[in-house]
């Protein structure tokens, strides 16, 4: 389990405790968190599950992989912080996770 | 609609269906929510059932769209095990199985499509199996292991896949095609020839242009497969995925329009009855990019018709036009499908098969109608975008994978 905290692009905040095994973006849709849209349901197929990570998450959320890279760079507003959150497994060491969301996931 | 004393019914707890009362919820909506289901579980990914869950990479968890409290907890009344049985749309009151009735405001149809069957001999036999549901991907997965043999009539993206899974799960299995290719009907022929020759290098045969006449069986259930040039094909199970029917019949019934879907405006709106909609699987739509109206069986469709009739339930504004779009894994293949080929003139083919890393274009002059994308993100991605903004490529290029795809379509 670990305590992630969701903010959407209007500053709202979530605070979920997601559990271990599931990736940051299932965290997200199973609670019903608006703005991470997910279309594919994890398969890595659609980038609609776009969020930035706080940076100094950056190094425990690991990296992207080539077929992640290839899907962030043709998403809307990608920074060096972008993930695609269905790629991201949720562990312990995740425990006060930050995600934002950008503005629009299409 | 924002009243708290409104009422929308969804009728199908599919993921078009679950999805639509989620949206509800998350657009603010403060009315009550009923949400029929006829499976005994509460909305689920369909598409993991031929790939992921098959393999057993995945567990029912990981397929609920919501965990089962999300449903209390957003006060959604979600009603498994029970079916609409009829509309009466000047009453606006809906009839269920169970024998109650409810009233709605709004009606939303998620009812789904159905497997079309195979009419032959011996269908009824035990081990002849369709995949849409959770129950029958769980009967598929019990007869599936190492050694079994598994026929899969019809060549399409479900049997496909099934195959895949199939071979990763250690069965023998054959695929037996109608039509003289795979994949016939929904791809171009290049990407047919490259999926044949795919799954047999992973050992999964293929008869191709044979008909299948009946199934035998043993002490009632299925032992093999008789085609029409007199030949038994030997099996433990059958898969059969020959496409799919829209469960339309509680819409025709109440005299709301219907072309194989009910039809549909831009939110998702019965032509017949602003105060009933029509979402996924079931609806017959306009797609505004192609200047047409269709029926499409997709998840991306599923989540997109979910969003516009929940925002005109809402208030909110239209959503902006989409390009369809749909996916299949198999093997290591990430194949990715943006738009359809309507009116496609031309096939152009950037990168190479052998590689299995390529793109097909269907282009209709210098338009980009349609892009198959096997592990080639980047040609999926700006295919999209090239097919809703209608901006004309320049062949040359789009041929050359030495230039990329953002030089493409700058």
């Amino acid at each position: 389990m670990a305590k992630i905290t969701y903010i959407q692009h209007d500053g709202t905040e979530h605070v979920i405790d997601v559990k271990t095994g599931l990736s940051v973006m299932e965290g997200a849709v199973k609670n019903n968190i608006p703005g991470i849209d997910a279309d594919c349901g994890g398969a890595c197929a659609c980038a609609t599950c776009h969020v930035y990570v706080k940076d100094e998450w950056l190094e425990k959320t690991g990296t992207r992989s080539a077929m992640e890279e290839s899907m962030l760079d043709f998403a809307e507003g990608v920074e060096a912080n972008s993930r695609l959150a269905c790629q991201i497994k949720v562990t312990d060491a995740l425990e006060g996770l930050v995600v934002t969301m950008p503005e629009s996931q299409h | 609609m924002s009243d708290v004393a409104a009422h929308v019914v969804i009728v199908g707890a599919g993921h078009a269906g679950g999805t639509a009362a989620a949206m509800l919820r998350q657009f603010g909506y403060a009315g009550a929510i009923t949400l029929i289901g006829d499976e005994p579980i509460a909305p689920y990914q369909r598409p993991p059932l031929s790939k992921a869950w098959l393999k057993g990479e995945a567990d029912a968890d990981s397929l609920a769209l919501k965990p089962i409290e999300f449903y209390a907890g957003a006060n959604i009344d979600f009603r498994p095990n029970v079916s609409a049985t009829a509309i009466d749309r000047a009453a606006k009151t809906v009839a269920l199985s169970d024998g109650s009735s409810l009233a709605y405001d709004a009606l939303i149809l998620a009812t789904g499509a159905r497997a079309i069957a195979l009419p032959v001999e011996g269908k009824d036999l035990g081990g002849i199996l369709y995949l849409r549901t959770a129950a029958h991907a769980e009967a598929l997965k019990a007869t599936l292991g190492k050694g079994r043999k598994l026929a899969v009539v019809g060549g399409g993206y479900i049997g496909l896949e099934v195959a895949a899974s199939g071979r990763a799960l250690g069965a023998e299995v054959v695929v037996l095609e109608r039509e003289a290719r795979l994949l016939a009907r929904v791809a171009a022929e290049p990407l047919s020839t490259f999926f044949q020759a795919y799954h047999e290098k992973h050992g999964v045969r293929f008869e191709l242009g044979c008909s299948v006449t009946g199934f035998q069986g043993k002490d009632g259930r299925v032992t093999g497969v008789t085609l029409a040039d007199g030949r038994t094909i030997a099996c433990d199970a059958v898969v059969v995925g020959v496409g799919a029917h829209p469960n339309e019949e509680l819409a025709k019934a109440a005299g709301l329009e219907c072309a194989r879907g009910v039809v549909v405006d831009l939110d998702a709106r019965s032509v017949t009855d602003p105060n009933i909609f029509a979402i996924g699987d079931v609806a017959h739509r306009p797609m505004p990019v192609y200047d047409r109206m269709f029926r499409m069986e997709s998840v991306p469709n599923a989540l997109e018709q979910a969003r516009q009739a929940t925002c005109a339930i809402t208030g909110r504004p239209r959503p902006p036009g989409e390009c369809p779009w749909q996916w299949s894994d198999q093997y290591d293949l990430k194949l990715q499908i943006a738009g359809y080929a309507f009116d496609a003139d031309e096939i152009l083919i950037r990168g190479n098969p052998q590689t299995a890393k390529f793109a097909i274009f269907h282009l209709k002059g210098d338009l980009v109608q349609s892009v198959e994308a096997i592990n080639a993100p980047p040609e999926f991605m700006m295919g999209k975008t090239l097919i809703l903004s209608r901006k004309p490529v320049n062949k040359a290029k789009l041929a050359d994978p030495s230039i990329s795809m953002k030089e493409v379509a700058a």
